[in-house]
């Protein structure tokens, strides 16, 4: 059975990163409380290798390989969110570290977690038929309903947790039953069968405009999109800071990924009527996402709704692709969709890891107003948030900026000039709640009947993290090409 | 005789919808939980329906996956269902409000 032996080699990475979590289940309790850091960097040797392979084949960068009879299939595309993920993956493990230590977390499933849930990304971005994107999706989203309640002493963890479950489990629902709908309208479940299947057929099918609705439904609750954003704030604010951070980053950007799949390989021949449907979810969004963010008074709530409005900026670029028009034929749509949110996430990694440790006491310090006078205190921390903030709100010199440049760019190429103007005026308007805490961190003085104020507590791991999400805001800010065309050539062929 | 695939279908839509509905009204996070596997076992009717309509079986193979799954899910969710009751003392979603929901 050489073939089968082939179709391991293939989804190689997967292998080592189960291997690993497994690993690290059954040495967790062998290892003493003392050394869990350990496991960590075993973790991090594990996603280390994974790099290695995987940016190893960067010089055959679209070479399509298929494996077990096309369920998985490892493209381009695949491999360009592999190596974001693998990225975002080891910076939030380091950012555990200082993290987990400080919250008195130190549990080695921890990292066991992670690396599943990474497992299960992995297989959402390169599986080829709705089984595969569906298995890894569930695993993806049963670590992190674990990894949300990890802070068992602490209730708010814990009903985020059992929040996130059960709409998570709910939307799971949605989406399976969206699945086998599609598998009747289709007969099969694999992304080409199913294009293949509705090539002719348009939303006059009913069966196929539910399973549609359901999909996006399904779809639209992982990547937090409005109306199905009612989790986002309750679990980003109730989880670890660190868990947080994954989840904006990874779990977005990965379900991003196999919506895009699943929409563009599987659903093409609807983009007429998906990219409509999209239009109206991405306004939705962007308009609720920016308001509801400027009322907040927690920095996670607010990062939470700020989160949830960059996936409204995201989808701009697949309704731009979509419609399909311009010289690439969406191609330069979805690309933006890829550098956009492979751009968020050094801003949002970087903004978690500085409010993670950023304490007060044994607390973390996520109001606000905790952050008045940071800039006196301590210049540089004050400086890295201000970096951040500026690049979320997509001012340029940052990466932010360019990532809303080419969304943009891509909906007027679509004809949809109007809706880049609504999307840059909810821009401006989403500056105001990222300036305002500059402005409390430069221009207003703490609480004198406080007492503790709070710092950032230093630590190697952390300047690490801060220093690679700085440098990915700052220098992609300045010099976007390398990105920008890996993003145009893995983006998916749409048909 | 055999009964047509479009029978199924409604079954299925209506033990889904039961479903849906109970996630929706319900206030005890068990029930939740029941009306969630309501809504997954009402797919499997589904898959296992048109994988004899289309007499192909890989509707029957996702059905392994999907149960294989919601027992997975349903052991997760329990875990964190007792350590909410330990912690509160309830299973109530409406007393879960240390967030804004």
């Amino acid at each position: 059975m050489t073939s089968y032996g082939a179709d391991l080699l293939v989804i190689l990475p997967e292998l080592i990163v189960v291997g690993a979590a497994c690993l690290l289940l059954v040495l967790e309790p062998l290892t003493p409380p003392s050394r869990k850091e350990l496991l960590a960097w075993l973790s991090l040797g594990a996603l280390a290798l994974c790099i290695g392979l995987t940016g190893g084949q960067i010089s055959v960068l679209n070479l399509r390989v298929s494996a077990f009879s096309d369920l998985v299939v490892v493209d381009g595309y695949a491999r360009f969110w592999k190596l974001l993920l693998y990225g975002v993956t080891g910076l939030t493990i380091l950012m555990s570290l200082p993290y987990l230590k400080a919250e008195r977390l130190q549990l080695g499933e921890y990292y066991g977690f992670i690396l599943l849930a990474l497992s299960g990304m992995m297989v959402m971005v390169s599986g080829a038929d709705l089984l595969t994107i569906y298995l890894g999706t569930e695993l993806m989203s049963l670590s992190l309903y674990v990894m949300a309640g990890l802070k068992r002493s602490s209730p708010r963890s814990l009903e985020a947790s059992a929040k996130y479950f059960v709409l998570g489990a709910f939307s799971s629902g949605l989406l399976l039953y969206g699945i086998s709908l599609l598998y009747g309208v289709a007969g099969g479940t694999k992304l080409g069968a199913v294009a293949a299947a509705i090539g002719s057929r348009g939303f006059d099918d009913p069966l196929l405009l539910i399973a549609t609705i359901l999909l996006a439904a399904g779809f639209g609750f992982k990547l937090a999109v409005v109306p199905f954003h009612m989790w986002t704030p309750d679990v980003y604010q109730g989880a670890p800071t660190s868990v947080t951070a994954f989840m904006a980053v990874a779990s977005k950007a990965a379900s991003f990924a196999a919506f895009l799949r699943v929409f563009v390989e599987g659903l093409g021949g609807l983009k007429a009527d998906w990219s409509n449907l999209f239009l109206l979810l991405c306004l939705v969004t962007l308009i609720l996402g920016n308001l509801v963010a400027i009322v907040q008074t927690n920095i996670k709530r607010m990062l939470a709704y700020s989160s949830i409005a960059h996936a409204g900026y995201a989808l701009i670029g697949l309704v731009a692709a979509g419609r399909g028009m311009g010289e690439s034929g969406g191609a330069s749509g979805l690309a933006s969709v890829m550098l956009y949110l492979a751009l968020y996430a050094f801003m949002t990694l970087g903004a978690f890891a500085v409010i993670g440790m950023f304490r007060k006491g044994g607390l973390e310090g996520e109001d606000i107003e905790d952050f008045a006078g940071l800039a006196k205190r301590q210049p540089l921390a004050a400086f890295l948030m201000l970096v951040f903030m500026v690049s979320l709100a997509g001012i340029p010199p940052t990466a932010g900026f360019i990532g809303k440049f080419y969304v943009f760019m891509a909906a007027v190429e679509a004809g949809l000039a109007w809706l880049a103007v609504v999307a840059l005026i909810f821009a401006a308007i989403s500056a105001y709640y990222y300036m305002r805490v500059v402005m409390v961190m430069y221009m207003r003085e703490p609480d004198p009947s406080a007492g503790e104020v709070p710092q950032l507590v230093a630590s190697p791991a952390l300047t690490v993290v801060l220093a690679c999400a700085v440098a990915g805001v700052i220098l992609f800010g300045l010099f976007p090409n390398p990105l920008v065309s890996l993003a145009l050539q893995s983006v998916l062929p749409l048909k | 005789m055999t009964i047509p695939v479009f029978y199924y279908l409604i079954l299925s839509a209506v033990v889904f919808l039961t479903g849906l509905v109970g996630v929706l009204i319900r206030r005890n996070i068990i029930i939740i939980l029941l009306s969630v596997e309501l809504m997954l076992n009402a797919t499997n009717i589904n898959f296992v329906a048109f994988s004899q309509y289309f007499h192909n079986v890989a509707g029957q193979v996702f059905v392994f996956f999907a149960l294989t799954i919601a027992a997975a899910e349903v052991a997760v969710g329990l875990a964190i269902i007792i350590a909410l009751h330990r912690a509160k003392s309830s299973i109530n979603v409406d007393e879960f409000q240390l967030l804004k929901w």
